[in-house]
């Protein structure tokens, strides 16, 4: 029979070796789940995790890996703030989306003006905007103890609505021949957030590089990312410290929502460069799968991040494959082993299994 | 008399430590057995292999010269073996009856089970109405609760750990008869305490622990107290001493305090008023749940008030959040350990940096000096003897005693102005208690003005220079603590026992 045991100390082994396992247990599974489909696993796999990184068209896909990865390491380390100290932003896509719009309308109201502020302009309102949309739930739950979850989880719903309404009415290209969405960022030499298109290169990637190292910063040095940690693993401490939580809750919420808003930004005056009706992809949820896989830490997002755009691109050929094509869902189900072996691994840390002799009674 | 348990050679290790090396025993049937040492000696892990909870690696065990080896708690209860919790495990928002049930293997029907209660209750003298809400009983009614679920059972041997640590007088006067009278009716007891003039008034035997081996054997009638301590720590026992100081000027006064709980079932305080001066020690007793969270976080300012409710040298702090009133000198050390004075899962370093921060200087513009932190953590372990590998350990691992040590050592060595600490000594072995009792009066005179809350009555008496008692949330007038100040005049001021009488009707919460 198998006992667990709870540890005196947390693994320091386990906390980095789980994610690792978890990716070895979501490899055979999902072989597994192949082979039920009739496809052949190994090449499948290989598909997925090899393919986009060292095969033949790599050159094309590792600056995908890029672009797909920025936007999700900054939403992600933004979440993972709040997550820490047990305050939940699930509405990291409704930022997302009102930062592009916020963002988007700045630079498309100087169109076709040419000046170098342009751009800094665009990037303040995106983060203005998307920490504007997360004041909502928290100067709720602060003034009147609502609940987080639920109010930035429906705020989503509201922001795809301002979205649609957008791309329809205010913000559509007039020269755009009736075609829903607005002019493209992307050739508006003043507006884009591109450095390098064929690298893959654009300010997101930079912002979610400093957004890593501030935010390790932040969490290993400085006595507001102590007092986060603190209030997430005990409440009644940190009050004893002198942490205001309704202070935590305004700059959690706000700098994720910020950071959400900036990703925003950065997708809309780049990679998808014009405000349309299927702007959003579901970055803001897949976010919060990325801050747990990577474990809540900065640098382990980043990795996550690029383990996460990885299983995308690779699904992605997968599924055009002509030997293969795997069917969407099968990927979808991949990606959903990978959060839940996590889960299920992350015991490990915190206890040690034990095999005793004989049921007892 | 005939032996009814005896324990041969039982061994217990965890990674690092042996809990108990070759413990062997016996209880006769018909006595109070005493288990005495110091936290760490291994006392509790010793009961949880009698009680099923802890499996023991080497040893024997047997009751009525059958085998005995219990794999769990559910089958040592059917041998007869019951157990006391030092905390107890109620379920606030239900009734007394029904957490009885809750406790039960083959619980009756309410109405029979309920009659049950009232007549055990009768005959062993613990009145308890069932019908009450447990939330609203006091710590001695909750643990009359416990004492019945196990009496029901009618156990051949009754384990209690620390039973009176949060009784009144009057309260441990009752438990004390109901004890003698289990005992007359052949009940074996075996009584885990650190209070050794209890013991020796209660208890026929003693086995003495130290370092998770026996050390010997005792009745403890034959012996004083300071002998027993001496057998328990290995050395002689340093009684805190005191120097009174001539009080200084007032450091802290508390006009008018009334206060509404955080919690549904937090205690309010009412008109709550003190004065202290410099180099004072003011005792706050009373049962527990009484108002003692209440008062800690309103000296501390977790909860806020009035800004002139609460003055430290003359300056309203009332409004102030913690770390303003720890900049004036105001610190304070909670009851709860794990959770609320320290984080669990954090290590030492990190909860130094917890309330050290600002007075220590261990951040600049909020940038943490991590060097600074695990210093002042080594300083405080190395000052208060906390047992430790090193500051990097978390909080939870260390024993029950040396996180308090910390948390103590860690506000005394900020050099305070006004300390206020809440069950500075609670769970933490003799040795541990005496030099933290030692090192409150060595602040108050330095200076230092001290409001020390306990459920300790003879630690108060130890370290206060004026007594009060906190009862449901009211504040007594302070009294100096001399002579004439008895047990019984201090359990009065406690509220007296509470519910003498068996109640028959819900009584109001608050006392007129």
């Amino acid at each position: 029979m198998i006992r667990l045991e709870k540890r005196a100390q947390p693994s320091k082994v386990w906390t980095y070796a789980t994610p690792l396992l978890a990716v070895v247990l979501t490899m055979l599974a999902g072989g597994l789940l192949f082979a039920a489909l009739g496809k052949d696993p190994v090449l499948a796999i290989r598909t997925i995790f090899y393919e986009p990184l060292f095969g033949q068209h790599a050159s094309f896909y590792l600056p995908q890996l890029l672009v797909k990865a920025a936007p999700l390491v900054l939403i992600a380390i933004g979440l993972s703030l709040g997550f820490r100290a047990g305050i939940w932003n699930i509405g990291a896509e409704g930022q997302y989306i009102i930062g592009a719009l916020c963002g988007a309308g700045v630079g498309l109201a100087f169109y076709p003006t040419e000046s170098v502020l342009i751009f800094p302009l665009m990037v303040i309102a995106g983060g203005l905007g998307g920490w504007a949309w997360a004041m909502i739930p928290a100067i709720l739950k602060t003034r009147f103890g609502t609940n987080e979850i639920l109010v930035s989880l429906m705020l989503v719903y509201v922001a795809e609505k301002l979205l649609i309404g957008m791309s329809l009415g205010l913000m559509k290209n007039p020269e755009g021949f009736g075609f829903p969405g607005s002019r493209n960022l992307a050739h508006y030499p003043s507006a884009t957030s591109w450095i390098d298109q064929s690298l893959g290169l654009h300010w997101g990637v930079a912002a979610a590089l400093i957004a890593v190292i501030a935010a390790y910063i932040l969490l290993t040095r400085h006595m507001l990312g102590f007092n986060i940690r603190l209030a997430g693993q005990a409440p009644r401490a940190a009050r004893f410290s002198g942490v205001n939580p309704n202070r935590l809750v305004v700059f959690c919420l706000g700098t994720s929502g910020a950071l959400a808003g900036l990703a925003g930004l950065f997708e809309v005056a780049g990679p998808t460069g014009s405000v349309t009706d299927s702007f959003n992809v579901g970055y803001g949820f897949t976010a919060i799968i990325v801050a747990f896989l990577g474990r809540l830490h900065p640098v382990g997002i980043l990795l996550a991040a690029l383990l996460m755009s990885l299983t995308y691109i690779g699904g992605g050929i997968a599924q055009s494959q002509s030997e293969l094509q795997l069917p969407a869902a099968a990927i979808q189900l991949f990606q959903g082993m990978l959060l839940f072996f996590l889960l299920a691994t992350d015991l490990l840390t915190n206890y040690r299994l034990r095999l005793t002799r004989g049921a007892t009674a | 008399m005939s032996e009814l348990f005896a324990a041969h050679g039982l061994r217990k290790a965890y990674p690092g430590v042996i809990a108990n090396d070759d413990v062997s025993f016996s209880i006769d049937t018909g006595e109070i057995h005493a288990l005495l040492g110091e936290n760490g000696a291994g006392k509790s892990t010793l009961v949880k292999m009698i009680y099923g909870l802890v499996k023991p690696d080497a040893g024997t065990m047997t009751l009525l010269n059958a085998p005995y080896a219990p794999p769990e708690p559910r089958a040592a209860r059917g041998s007869g073996v019951a157990m006391v919790f030092q905390h107890f495990s109620l379920f606030d928002a239900l009734t007394v009856a029904e957490n009885v049930s809750l406790g039960m293997e083959n619980p009756p029907a309410a109405s029979k089970l309920a009659q049950r209660i009232t007549d055990v209750s009768e005959d062993y003298g613990l009145p308890l109405d069932p019908h009450r809400t447990v939330g609203d009983l006091s710590a001695g009614e909750r643990q009359r609760v416990e004492i019945i679920r196990c009496l029901l059972q009618d156990p051949r041997l009754l384990i209690m750990d620390e039973p009176t640590s949060v009784l009144t007088p009057q309260e441990v006067e009752i438990l004390f008869a109901t004890l003698e009278k289990l005992r007359a009716e052949g009940t074996s007891i075996l009584y885990i305490s650190h209070k050794l003039e209890e013991i020796r008034a209660l208890c026929d035997r003693a086995t003495i622990l130290r370092l998770g081996k026996v050390v010997g054997h005792a009745n403890p009638r034959e012996k004083s107290a300071a002998e027993l301590a001496e057998m328990m720590v290995g050395t002689a026992l340093h009684r805190p001493e005191r120097e009174l100081s001539p009080p200084g000027e007032v450091a802290l006064e508390v006009a008018n305090l009334t206060l509404q709980p955080a919690n549904p079932f937090g205690t309010a305080l009412r008109d709550v008023s003190l004065s202290l001066r410099k180099g004072e020690v003011l005792g706050i007793g009373g049962v527990a749940g009484n108002g003692q969270d209440e008062l800690l976080a309103a000296l501390s300012g977790e909860a806020l008030c009035a800004a002139d409710e609460v003055k430290l040298h003359g300056q309203p702090i009332g409004r102030l959040a913690p770390p303003a009133r720890r900049k004036l000198g105001l610190l304070s050390a909670p009851e709860e350990r794990l959770g609320h004075a320290a984080a669990p899962d954090m290590s030492l370093t990190e909860n130094a940096l917890l309330s050290a921060n600002l007075r220590k200087h261990l951040s600049r513009r909020g940038f943490i000096n991590w060097g600074a932190a695990r210093r002042y953590a080594e300083e405080v372990i190395e000052a208060f003897d906390v047992r430790t590998p090193g500051p990097h350990v978390a909080a939870r691992a260390l024993s029950g005693g040396n996180l308090q040590k910390f948390v103590i050592g860690r506000e005394i060595e900020q050099a305070p102005e006004v300390l206020v600490v809440n069950q500075p000594t609670w769970g933490v072995d003799a040795s541990a208690a005496a030099a933290i009792r030692q090192a409150i009066l060595d602040l108050a005179a330095e200076g230092c003005a001290v409001v020390a809350i306990s459920q300790d009555l003879d630690e108060l008496m130890e370290i206060s220079s004026r007594f009060a008692a906190l009862n449901g949330g009211r504040l007594s007038e302070p009294v100096p603590v001399d002579d004439s100040l008895t047990m019984e005049r201090i359990g009065l001021m406690m509220g007296g026992a509470h519910d003498m009488e068996v109640a028959h009707n819900h009584p109001s919460q608050v006392p007129a």
